[in-house]
């Protein structure tokens, strides 16, 4: 298989392949957490002001007073690179076009200089976030396979990315459909792994903000 | 007896629910929870991340509720829950987690980590796995009628002494009076002046309240054990009662886990509202208070700071009333940093101060530096608490550390203060 | 018309000086040291005319035109003259056997010292039959011709990679010449077609110093397929700057912007269309206002579309609805065995008692 071919295939049935495992993937893990159903709370509730489950899948993106403090590395690190996805993911020329002929929708990008600086900043805290992993007690202590895996999973693609735009390492062609394939490897294990969290972060959040929204408690 | 393994996973599958699978899908490992929990924060041992000790019950779900856990379960890659297993969590479900709730207040992701330890004591509960001092005192209240095993005579003994101290007749068993009054053990035991307190308010107020033979405790060890059934039991014979007296409200005490239970899950543990209404008795006080209805003569002198009950405050949503009450009647109340819904726990909620052995008591007491040092920063030699629980504990532990610190409760400081 | 090269320059009008500047020119652009200008100056003008025999296998022609016609009469274009063209079924007057003879007179009289120029694929189908000249297949006149020669240079995208006969389904079996000769140097020099200006760089190499230039691990010489029709592009600001034409004859068409969008594929092109152009410097498709279709590379007709821009998926939704569909039951499957096993729970339950505490 030669670069244009391995292109040919990773943008192809292999992207087809990727897309139709995660869709596979997300609708049946949603459906299978959510149609577990709960029992209804038949306590009379307390209504407050700001003691809803809605409110909570906003105010869980603010870290709660302190905890800054206790835990700068997560939360600084963990702001930097998840903003660093989303404006990467969202807001590059190339990956808008891509979503513009899968979807049909387009809106406007940030310069690709911008999106350089973004990446190498990313990639930064990703990698203080992993070292943090490894340092803090706790978070080695709850570290499983699955936790470097998906770091890996999440790091890989912006690597690729990088050195594709930057055309360093490799010819362009095979960076790039490496860069391909390390997404569709994403794709293929974010509903089975913890990276599943960018969707039930939003249920989660939803039920503890409704469950004590019931009590009154704005958590 | 008849405790089994079969019995703890079956009521595991009961309990795991639509949230329990979406926050297990949703943990990012990220430990933040730790941070939030007191045992964690003063003995620095990560084996007391809140998350991991939930790992028993994550595995039951994932084996249980997912297809790709059950492949992994068919194939052996992910090995049962055993019993040994369940054993050696005792120590992490019962000893080192008071339910505070600390924990799903900043987990970034939403998870309502002290929700799901409810869950998994259901299935440690009936595995045999309870610690013995949380099933001596579920038994107790079972059978004798409270968790300290005390019955009616001493109840009748402590509103003699009230009837003495205030000169006022207190109803018992009285149908149609406004306020069912409820007690816990502690406050019959330890601070009988709470009654003495309630009576001088309802005089103020121009209530009625009644006592009840039949019901007169307020604590439910079966919430805190984790036993739907027997918690079911305990709270009955309240409902049971009230409804039969007819009152249009029950009085929650200054106890934490009382409340919860009769506020909170006695509804869900008889699966149907009330036909009465459950008021804490700071609810109360504060609606008295801004009916102009308490009026105190002086106020307390010396600095203090306030310790707000985990499962009043934060789990039962008495946000509000505290903290103008204690403005009312104190001179110098200094806030803590982390107060309200933030406060850090006393060490032995959840059923965490009937568990005797050693550990556990040396663990509580190495949980109780959080308190400590709040009370050592903000320089104060009064504390002020509304949880009959708490009170006990943080005594406990201002013994053991030989503090001279002073611990007041609310609702009798405010009587104190009141005009006559 | 034999004799050194230079004299025949001088008869065609080309001055010493403009020889002079040719050659420090085609060193500069084969990326050589500025000595190496006089010495292929020196070496080319005193060149007797090498043989050269070139096949032609499963092609258009088009190379053949490129390089023979479309710089006519520019210099490239006399140098291509002045070697001694023995065997090229286009160009040549002789027919019939008479072609076949001249080349293997050919053959015989430069054994080990011509140079073979092939362009088009080799069709490897029924044992080559797809093509055949004068009765024979190209596979077997290629292993007749190929041991012979100095070196082989592949001509066009289809010798150097089996191009567009080998584009899918290839129905002839076509193949590069590279898959067939392992044992002579190979010099690709892809495009289709390709660059006049690459095959007389490589033939003044070959005759400066006797040997093929620097090769890249396509075989093709580094100096005109180092770097990317993107790297080099003039349009390349905008790129970075995220203006892209939408459609052929919108503004920013008309403004010059990346063609990114409509699918140029200069991101994955190595060539040297952005400096050395086409025409005599005259022009190149992305000056004309069409994206790069990447004719140099390897297996471009299977790109997945000349005007679907390179980040762009081939068709990602393909499956994408029956994946749903899929997932959904799957979802729905799972949630009614959960159902079951929690109604089976719920059934189990058995009202716990204080009993029930103790094992």
């Amino acid at each position: 298989m030669n670069e244009m071919q391995f292109l040919t295939w990773v943008r192809g049935p292999g992207l087809d392949i990727a897309v139709g495992i995660f869709l596979l993937g997300v609708l049946w893990r949603l459906i299978e957490i959510y149609l577990l159903g709960r029992k209804q709370d038949v306590a009379p509730g307390r209504h407050r002001e700001g003691a809803s489950g809605l409110h909570t899948v906003f105010r869980r993106s603010v870290p709660p007073p302190g905890m800054v403090k206790r835990s700068p590395v997560s939360y600084i690190g963990g702001y930097i690179f998840h903003i660093g996805l989303a404006l990467i993911v969202f807001f590059f020329m190339p990956h808008i076009l891509f979503f513009k002929s899968v979807l049909g929708i387009s809106w406007p990008g940030l310069p690709s200089q911008f999106i350089d600086l973004v990446t190498v900043v990313t990639m930064a805290a990703m990698v203080v976030v992993l070292f943090d992993r490894i340092n803090k007690p706790v978070k080695r202590y709850l570290s499983t396979f699955q936790d470097w895996f998906t770091w890996t999973l999440t790091f890989l693609p912006l690597l690729t990315g990088w050195l594709t735009v930057q055309h360093l390492l490799l010819p362009y062609t095979t960076m790039l459909a490496l860069h391909i394939l390390s997404v569709e490897l994403l794709l293929i294990f974010l509903p089975f792994t913890k990276l599943f969290h960018a969707f039930t972060v939003f249920g989660s959040r939803w039920y503890i903000g409704k469950i004590n929204g019931h009590r009154g408690v704005p958590v | 007896m008849s405790a089994s393994l079969q019995k703890g996973i079956n009521a595991l599958k009961e309990v795991i629910d639509a949230p329990v699978a979406s926050y297990f899908s949703s943990c990012v490992h990220c430990g933040l929870c730790a941070e939030a929990c007191l045992f964690y924060v003063e003995t620095g041992d990560p084996k007391y991340t809140p998350i991991h000790k939930l790992e028993p019950l994550r595995r039951v779900y994932e084996q249980e509720y997912t297809l790709l856990g059950r492949l992994a379960k068919m194939v052996g890659l992910s090995k049962p829950v055993t019993d040994d297993e369940l054993e050696s969590w005792k120590e992490l479900v019962y000893d080192s987690c008071t339910m505070c709730g600390r924990c799903s207040m900043v987990c970034p992701v939403g998870n309502d980590i002290v929700y799901m330890v409810r869950k998994l004591r259901e299935g440690m509960a009936v595995s045999g796995h309870a610690p013995d001092g949380i099933k001596g005192a579920t038994k107790r209240t079972v059978e004798i009628g409270g968790p300290m095993g005390l019955k009616w005579p001493a109840v009748a003994n402590v509103i003699k002494k009230a009837e003495a101290a205030t000169g006022e007749a207190i109803n018992v068993d009285k149908p149609g009076a406004d306020y069912l009054v409820l007690l816990s053990s502690m406050e019959i035991v330890n601070y009988p002046e709470y009654l003495e307190a309630l009576v001088k308010i309802f005089r103020k107020a121009g209530l009625t309240f009644t006592l009840a033979s039949d019901a007169f405790e307020a604590t439910n060890a079966g919430i805190q054990i984790g036993a739907s059934d027997i918690a079911k039991v305990i709270v009955s014979r309240i409902v049971n009662s009230a409804e039969k007296l007819g009152v249009k409200y029950v009085l929650s005490p200054e106890c934490g886990h009382a409340y919860m239970a009769i506020r909170w899950e006695g509804p869900n543990l008889i699966g149907r509202p009330y036909k009465f209404e459950v008021v804490h008795v700071l609810e109360l006080l504060d609606d008295l208070r801004k009916k102009g209805v308490l009026k105190v003569k002086d106020k307390f002198k010396d600095p203090l700071i306030l310790h707000d009950p985990c499962q009043i405050v934060r789990r039962g949503g008495v946000l509000d009333a505290p903290e103008p009450l204690i403005q009312s009647v104190a001179e110098n109340y200094i806030p803590v940093v982390d107060k309200q819904k933030w406060n850090w726990c006393c060490g032995g909620g959840g059923g965490a101060s009937a568990i005797h052995t050693e550990e556990a008591e040396a663990l509580r007491a190495k949980a109780f530096g959080i308190k400590k040092r709040q009370i050592e920063q903000a320089g104060v030699g009064t504390m002020v608490t509304f949880c009959a629980n708490c009170r006990i504990v943080i005594e406990e532990a201002f013994d053991h550390y030989g503090m001279n610190t002073q611990l007041l409760g609310l609702t009798e400081l405010l009587a104190e203060h009141l005009e006559d | 018309m034999q004799g050194p090269l230079i004299d025949t320059l001088v008869r065609q009008g080309v001055s010493r000086r403009s020889f002079m500047k040719y050659c420090a020119t085609l060193a500069s652009l084969m990326a050589l040291p500025p000595a190496a200008g006089r010495a292929m100056a020196q070496a080319m003008a005193a060149a007797r005319r090498p043989s050269v025999i070139w096949l032609p296998f499963q092609e258009c022609t088009g190379c053949t035109e490129s390089i023979t016609r479309s710089h006519s009469p520019s210099l490239e274009g006399m140098i291509f003259d002045m070697v001694s063209l023995d065997y090229q079924e286009t160009l040549m007057a002789a027919a019939g056997h008479q072609a076949e003879e001249a080349l293997e007179k050919a053959i015989e009289d430069n054994k080990g010292q011509f140079l073979l120029i092939i362009d088009g694929s080799v069709a490897t189908g029924l044992d080559g039959a797809y093509s055949c000249i004068a009765g024979r297949t190209n596979l077997d006149l290629l292993k007749h011709v190929a041991p012979h020669a100095a070196a082989i240079v592949a001509v066009g995208s289809c010798a150097a990679f089996g191009g567009i006969p080998k584009a899918k389904p290839n129905p002839t079996g076509a193949v590069a010449v590279s898959d067939i000769i392992k044992d002579k140097p190979i010099v690709n020099v892809p495009g289709c077609p390709p660059i006049p200006v690459v095959m007389t760089g490589v033939l003044a190499h070959f005759l400066t110093f006797g040997s093929l230039p620097e090769l890249d691990r396509l075989g093709r010489p580094k100096a005109f397929y180092g770097e990317t029709i993107h790297d080099r592009c003039y349009r390349r600001p905008f790129y970075d700057q995220g203006k892209f034409a939408k459609t052929f004859d919108d503004e920013g068409a008309r403004k010059g912007w990346c063609l990114f969008e409509l699918g140029c594929k200069g991101p994955v092109t190595y060539n040297a269309c952005a400096t050395v152009k086409w025409n005599a410097g005259t022009s190149w498709p992305v000056e004309g206002g069409h994206g790069c279709l990447g004719c140099s590379e390897p297996d471009f007709w299977d790109g997945g579309g000349f005007y679907k821009a390179l980040s762009m998926p081939a068709d990602p939704l393909k499956m994408a609805a029956t994946a749903a569909v899929v997932g959904a039951a799957a979802g729905v499957a799972a949630s009614f065995a959960n159902r079951a096993k929690k109604g089976g729970a719920k059934a189990a339950h058995e009202t716990v008692t204080l009993a029930d505490l103790e094992k």
